[in-house]
């Protein structure tokens, strides 16, 4: 048998290279995300002017920004989140408290289903049903194939944050006499809301960097374009085209306009996290 | 002393298996009943009975009557909101919402529309914290977060929430087992302050407990009600043999 300090001896070892491998792994993921953010900084901080941030595209060697580009992302994603959160957050809100029956458990299996296909199918799918019928690309689609995209992921985060909130709350609330869609509304909900918030922004994030599925149904737009139902510019289809351009000036501008979208994703993130911190 | 609480042939299932079996009980007005029992007896499940609490679990069923004040609160038609405003519960883990200290007690209040205005549901939450030995701790933070409280002071705000809503039975699950012994020692002088004007149950693990609270108390083993009997006969000749060997501590 071993004697107790030499075991000992062995156990510190072990974990302590546990510590330093896991250590490692968290070191390697934020450098490769550091790497890529300062890239994207060093590669499109030149190009950033605040005619850059108010122009429309034009012609190589003139100029040109992603004014309207930054215009068309947000309206798209705006009506994206005005149809997708009350539809996702609901659909979350049933899954987790009334969630218990065969119909849930078909709409929870699709619903992790719609968040593996890839965003293109979801592009096609409101090609077919909403650009063709109207005739022309337009915002409308754009915002709608985002919505589409947004539904299962904040209905399945919202799902995942009701369940946190624990039992013996929503009982507390019950033997005070209050109904059960009390209960959900005025006491689960605000519990589980910073987490409900993080799910949307999650799927804001990643709505926000979707370009396939807008190729198809917003297309792109040279000018501002305030409304809807005409094809509208979005920063990620430009970046596409300006990366995809045979200008060197235009891949500065493809850098540039990836720094705008990730600073902008970075902002909301921190306005949302703002307004919905904790305060209890 | 008339019976607030009237319980006969109650049998209670978690699908097939049945956790208690024929209990018939009577619960005094203005009296402390105290249930005592070794653990998985099935006395917080009957707690869970007398406010239906057990309804949100799936699959249970109750067979037999519940008489509160005469009227059997298993019949259909009842309207489990309202009872379970007349029969408050305080959990053996306290449970505050996630919200002001102030808003905690209002909550019952308003969602039940006992208040008149503003004034009058100040006045409420004033009254319930004060009944509940917690006022004078909490008067100067009564709009900061509940959970900044300690243990003790956490479950003396869920009592207060339960008292606000102005029921006339209180269900007790435990209150104390989280708690220390000081923090214990105030819920035991509030319970018995309360009794002064609520029905109280309350389910204990504490033998000692059940004997400073309680007026009477009943015994539980494996879903069977042993038996009943005024707390100081209780613990000092109780009838039943196997009430004496629990109570001695020779098993359990």
């Amino acid at each position: 048998m071993a004697d107790n300090e030499s075991i000992h001896r062995r156990r510190k070892l072990v974990s302590s290279l546990m510590t330093a491998l896991t250590l490692l792994c968290a070191v390697f993921a934020i450098v490769i995300l550091l790497i890529i953010l300062s890239y994207i900084a060093v590669q499109g901080l030149s190009s950033i002017s605040l005619q850059f941030l108010i122009d429309t595209p034009k012609p190589v060697g003139e100029g040109g920004g992603i004014g309207n580009a930054i215009l068309g992302s947000f309206l798209m994603t705006a009506l994206a989140c005005l149809i997708g959160l009350p539809i996702g957050i609901g659909a979350g809100v049933y899954l987790a408290e009334f969630g218990d029956n065969w119909f849930a458990k078909t709409v929870r299996f699709l619903a992790d289903t719609l968040i593996g296909i890839p965003s293109i199918i979801v592009g096609i799918f409101i090609y077919t049903l909403v650009v063709l019928p109207m005739g022309r690309q337009s915002g409308l689609a754009g915002g709608l194939a985002l919505a589409i995209i947004m539904i299962p992921i904040v209905a399945r985060t919202t799902e995942e944050m009701i369940r946190l909130v624990p039992h013996s709350m929503r009982e507390g609330a019950l033997a005070l006499g209050a109904p059960q869609w009390r209960v959900t509304l005025d006491i689960v909900m605000p519990a589980a809301s910073t987490g409900i918030a993080t799910g949307a922004m999650l799927a804001i994030a990643r709505i926000s960097g979707e370009t396939a599925p807008l190729l198809f149904t917003a297309l792109n737009s040279r000018f501002y374009n305030y409304f809807m139902d005409q094809p509208m510019a979005s920063l990620t289809v430009q970046i596409f085209n300006y990366a995809t351009g045979p200008f060197d000036v235009e891949h500065k501008m493809a850098w540039a306009a990836t720094l705008i979208l990730v600073g902008l994703i970075l902002l909301i993130n921190i306005l949302v996290r703002y307004l919905t911190r904790r305060k209890f | 002393m008339q019976n607030k609480l009237s319980i006969s042939n109650l049998d209670f299932f978690y699908g097939k298996a049945q956790a208690l079996y024929e209990i018939s009980l009577e619960i005094p007005e203005r009296q402390v009943m105290a249930f005592i029992g070794p653990s998985g007896c099935g006395k917080s499940t009957f707690l869970r009975t007398l406010n239906r609490m057990n309804d949100t679990i799936p699959g249970i069923r109750v067979e037999g009557d519940v008489l509160i004040d005469g009227k059997n609160i298993y019949e259909s038609g009842t309207d489990v909101v309202a009872l379970r405003r007349k029969v408050g519960m305080v959990f053996q883990k306290s449970n505050p919402f996630p919200k002001t200290i102030f808003e905690n007690v209002a909550y019952g209040i308003r969602i039940n529309r006992i208040h008149k205005d503003k004034t009058d549901l100040e006045m409420r939450v004033e009254k319930a914290l004060y009944d509940a030995a917690l006022w004078d701790e909490v008067k100067d933070r009564l709009h900061t977060s509940a959970f900044g409280l300690s243990g003790g002071q956490q479950q003396r705000l869920c009592i207060a929430r339960a008292l606000a809503v102005q029921p006339e039975v209180i269900l007790m699950d435990e209150p104390a087992s989280a708690l220390d012994p000081i923090a214990t020692q105030k819920i035991e002088e509030l319970v018995v302050e309360l009794k002064k004007r609520y029905t109280i149950v309350i389910v204990t693990h504490n033998m000692q407990q059940a004997a400073r609270v309680s007026d009477k108390t009943a015994f539980f083993m494996l879903g069977k009600l042993v038996e009943v009997n005024p707390t100081q006969k209780m613990f000092t000749s109780p009838d039943e043999k196997l009430t004496e060997d629990y109570i001695t501590g020779r098993f359990g």
